[in-house]
């Protein structure tokens, strides 16, 4: 520490780490969040306040089954499904885990393969990315047919607490609409990545900003979000 | 992991693609498991701590590699990070709360009071 003290004032000011640099940037007086495009932080902030949204719902959702006198409906059996004579325990959830972690895994590719300007490479991992949501969204939709049939209401369900059926609906109804935008989502920015947007800088329709390969990574921040969410939605909602 | 953060100081994120086939083989790992973890039902204090440990090592891996956060500048991770404790705070508010409602449930709508 002495010896950075002793050199250049504005070299280590310029190349401070940890908590100085923080403050270092918050007090700049300019821009906070240096080499950090205005879309991928106006991104993250959303994030932010979509993390709090789901937080409201996952604490509702704990408040209501921890003050319940009914005893809650056991997700194991109430999810399970018989395949080929033999029933297992939450076998479907687990598939969705599944998809969705792959969608996030091709995801992640495509953004790698975007900022090394393989345009096709990118588009076609995007699409399997589309792909994987919808399916994920498909076999959500199976899910609530298969409940709604067996008697599952937001007000009532057969096996337990009634608020059993508000949270499953308003929870994963929320997150199904948060997969089957992002779906939507990716199909236009695969589109455009697909007719060479980002690498000739055609600028957007809305925006009328330069197209940049930068677009696929701030669509992959908001994919890999939907993804997070449901790590938190199959740990609290279905396994606990 | 050393090279890719060097190179990632660049424009863009530059990492080899081994590193997500890597991250997304663990995260195939840490679900199934969590899977197990219902399957074999397991119980009590166990049950809870297992689905909370792979929970938190799932979502580390997705927002450290997957979203970049850990190649990303300091303090844009503490102003996304840090106003996310501010839900433990929440809970902890809830907890306490659905315990009261929990005992006024009991005390005065229980069998035989």
């Amino acid at each position: 520490m002495a010896e950075q003290a002793l050199t250049d004032l504005r070299t280590t000011h310029n190349e401070a780490s940890g908590l100085r640099s923080v403050a270092a940037d918050f007090s700049s007086d300019r821009q906070a969040f240096r080499n950090v495009s205005w879309g991928k932080a106006m991104m993250w902030i959303f994030l932010l306040s979509d993390t709090f949204v789901f937080s409201c719902f996952l604490i509702s959702y704990m408040t209501a089954r921890m003050s319940t006198t009914v005893p809650w409906p056991n997700p194991s059996e109430v999810f399970a499904l018989t395949i080929g004579g033999v029933t297992l325990p939450l076998i479907l959830i687990a598939i969705m885990t599944f998809v969705l972690i792959s969608s996030s895994g091709t995801m992640a590719m495509a953004v790698n393969f975007g900022y090394r300007r393989d345009r096709k490479k990118t588009a076609v991992l995007m699409l399997v990315t589309a792909l994987l949501g919808a399916t994920f969204v498909g076999m959500q939709a199976f899910e609530w047919t298969k409940l709604i049939h067996e008697g599952a209401r937001p007000w009532a369900n057969p096996w337990g607490a009634a608020q059993f059926g508000s949270s499953f609906f308003m929870i994963t109804g929320f997150h199904g609409t948060h997969v089957s935008f992002g779906v939507l989502f990716l199909l236009i920015i695969a589109r455009k990545v697909w007719r060479g947007d980002y690498d000739h800088e055609r600028r957007g329709y809305f925006t009328s900003r330069k197209g940049r390969y930068e677009a696929v990574e701030i669509m992959g921040l908001y994919w890999h979000f939907v993804d997070l969410v449901w790590v938190f939605i199959f740990a609290f909602f279905y396994l606990w | 992991m050393a090279q890719a953060q060097a190179s990632a100081h660049a424009q863009g994120q530059h990492h080899p693609i081994k590193l997500y086939l890597v991250v997304w083989a663990w995260l195939f790992i840490l679900s199934a498991c969590s899977y197990f973890v219902d399957f074999f039902q397991l119980q009590g204090l166990l049950r809870y701590s297992l689905i909370i440990l792979f929970m938190l090592l799932k979502a580390g891996l997705i927002i450290a590699v997957f979203m970049h956060m850990a190649w990303e500048r300091l303090s844009l991770v503490y102003a996304i990070l840090i106003p996310m404790s501010a839900v433990l705070v929440f809970v902890a508010i809830m907890v306490l709360e659905a315990d009261y409602t929990l005992l006024s449930r009991v005390v005065f709508f229980g069998p035989g009071s």
